[in-house]
């Protein structure tokens, strides 16, 4: 078949045939696109500005949920408890998995160590919760039982309201450092050497070499991880849900949860539109900074 | 982490498959003890690995805390597992199970009688893990069948077809990675309601039955690394474009669509709150829910330890077993995201 030769060799993209093949391989894709994302994308603003029980059809109310949210103090606090759970997450996390990686690229080669490292990341958040949630148990679980072994007081890890989102996100950091550690250990990895070499010969100390160069020169894999870190701890969920179930009080009513209750619990469909919303720009927002940083470092590395 | 948040952005206007390291080809294998010599000699080629003796032991001992730290938790859910849940009052700190018993196990498959998992300190409620693991395996395999046979056509019409406003389509596409997962979730449930599908297989399965942008994303940067000569050679034998995709450049790409289904289907496995909503009779219950809802049923005051950590640990075992069969395509996979 001659025509279908040029489908590859030519430098022109637009062939008849190739189109109508390119579609038929896309129509599913394309299905799914347009129902589960677009639609839903345009279907969640326009709800925002509706009251909607799921029961009778949706009434447009113009910006009242967004008025209403403006005055809701639960809404205001579950953006301080999901700022709160951020910045414990990834602040720990981001530098844990520095260090975990410098290790890892200094003293080990094995797979088997990054495997066990990436464990917990393959393992179900509710999963995790539960491990975590019987380890800090107050009355019976390791943790608790150790303090009171060792002569210190228990604690009441998810019953106290200044622990228990803290306990969630250190909780998550075990179950994403791996994660992170790899990403930044394959950045490390990108380092060429001769500029350590350099270092050695100038007699740069360990500290100095850290910082004089490897922080520097990983700052775009450092942005790109807490892009994506970023984004996915904002939308905190399953460990709540298995764990506090938003409290005590509302320490960790964090924002998902809270669009999860007003919709499920509540059966709020306008108003939770509106939050998710919210919360769409806020994660917006978030990716651009830091899609700046990243591009205004990008080219640490090009020589 | 939402599944959308895994792609790099700068990736987005990458060009080359050539740029990503072949995900299975990852670091020295000589892990042995026999080899220890050579894997020596091969670090110290890299020039900066001259550590002191001293700093050499404190990075050991800090790996080994890394470590221990990351498998003591699931040593603890086996330890509880078998253990017997009146008899870890006596003594909470025992490293090994206390009064070693499989009852847990069996409360929690449904095996043991009402009377008994009473008496083991179980709920005495109704819960099945065996079906729910059963449920978890017919939807996540017929999620990641579908979505990885779909998104691989989809890729490849992106990556090796050519025609007129590809791009702009893989643009519009894109997008859909930036759309937080919380954000589809209210519409899809409203969706997926109307259309009579709660409370199915077909429900839970349908949003991410067709694609997902990141596995598009991610084969489509292999099939622009496959190379044309052997595509033109096969339009010279006179096969057609689906003929040339599935018999030439699907199992040209065949590690890595084996490596993306088995992430996705990890990722599905351990998937919440999606199945929570959709998925809430007895029947199209998966394991996450089943734990959470088994979780919120064991009593507050003396929770049936043993009984959550053994419905854990069945959770946990197909990924066990995943990571023990294919720890290096994964680990492989996600470094390579990370790389330029």
């Amino acid at each position: 078949m001659p025509a279908r030769r040029s489908d590859f060799t030519s430098t022109k993209p637009a062939r008849r045939s190739d189109f109508r093949s390119a579609m038929l391989f896309l129509i599913p894709a394309l299905i799914g696109f347009l129902a589960f994302f677009a639609w839903p994308t345009v279907r969640g603003v326009y709800l925002s500005f509706t009251e909607f029980n799921l029961l009778q059809p949706p009434e447009w109310i113009g910006l009242d949920n967004y008025v209403a949210i403006a005055g809701d103090p639960v809404f205001w606090n579950s953006l301080v408890v999901t700022s709160e759970y951020v910045l414990i997450n990834i602040g720990v996390q981001t530098v844990a998995a520095l260090v975990l990686a410098v290790l890892l690229q200094r003293f080990t080669r094995s797979m088997v160590v990054r495997g066990v490292v990436l464990l917990p990341y393959l393992i179900a958040n509710v999963v995790v919760a539960l491990v975590w949630f019987w380890l800090a148990d107050y009355n019976l679980g390791l943790i608790n039982s150790t303090l009171d072994a060792v002569g210190f007081d228990r604690v009441g890890f998810f019953g106290n309201e200044a622990l228990a989102m803290p306990t969630i996100a250190l909780i998550n950091v075990w179950r994403h450092l791996g994660y992170t550690t790899l990403l930044i250990f394959a950045g490390l990895q990108a380092i060429p050497r001769d500029v350590y070499e350099a270092a050695e010969v100038d007699g740069a100390g360990e500290a100095r070499t850290f910082f004089g160069i490897t922080l520097p020169l990983l700052r775009p894999v450092l942005a790109f991880v807490l892009v994506i870190t970023l984004v996915g701890a904002f939308q905190i969920f399953d460990t709540i849900a298995v764990t506090t179930g938003g409290g005590p009080v509302d320490a960790t009513r964090a924002i998902t949860y809270y669009i999860y209750e007003r919709a499920f619990g509540r059966f709020d469909f306008g108003y939770a539109s509106a939050m998710s919303v919210i919360l769409m720009i806020i994660l917006g927002a978030v990716a651009l900074i830091q899609l700046r940083v990243l591009r205004a470092n990008d080219s640490d590395l090009e020589r | 982490m939402s599944n959308l948040t895994r792609l790099r952005p700068e990736d987005t206007d990458s060009s080359s498959a050539e740029d990503l390291p072949l995900v299975t080809d990852e670091g020295p294998r000589s892990t042995s003890r026999g080899s220890r010599a050579a894997a020596r000699a091969a670090a110290s080629d890299e020039g900066f690995r001259t550590s002191s003796r001293r700093s050499r032991i404190f990075g050991g001992i800090a790996l080994g805390v890394v470590v221990v730290g990351t498998l003591f938790p699931f040593w603890w859910m086996i330890r509880t597992a078998f253990s017997t849940n009146n008899a870890m009052f006596s003594d909470p700190l025992s490293l090994l199970p206390v009064e070693f018993t499989l009852g847990a196990f069996e409360r929690v498959l449904g095996i043991a009688s009402t009377s008994d998992a009473l008496a083991e300190g179980g709920s005495g409620a109704d819960i099945n893990f065996g079906l729910y693991l059963l449920n978890s395996v017919i939807v996540c395999v017929l999620i990641t069948v579908g979505q990885v046979a779909f998104s691989s056509a989809a890729a490849y019409a992106f990556g090796v077809l050519r025609w007129r406003g590809r791009d702009t389509v893989f643009a519009i596409f894109l997008v859909a990675l930036l759309v937080p997962g919380i954000f589809t979730l209210l519409p899809n449930f409203i969706l997926v309601k109307e259309l009579g599908l709660l409370n199915t297989f077909i429900g839970i399965a349908l949003p991410s039955i067709f694609m997902s942008p990141f596995v598009v994303f991610f084969l489509r940067q292999f099939f622009l690394g496959v190379n044309r000569s052997i595509l033109e050679a096969a339009v010279i034998d006179g096969a057609g474009t689906w003929r040339i995709f599935y018999r030439i450049a699907a199992p040209l790409v065949a590690p890595q669509i084996v490596t993306i289904a088995i992430l996705q289907f990890i990722f599905y496995w351990n998937d919440y709150l999606w199945p929570l909503l959709v998925g809430q009779s007895e029947d199209t219950k998966l394991l996450t829910v089943g734990l959470g809802i088994f979780k919120s049923q064991t009593p507050q005051g003396s929770p049936d330890w043993a009984g959550l950590m053994a419905g854990a640990l069945l959770a946990a075992v197909p990924i066990f077993i995943l990571v023990v069969i294919f720890g290096r395509r994964i680990v492989g996979s996600i470094q390579s995201s990370g790389v330029k």
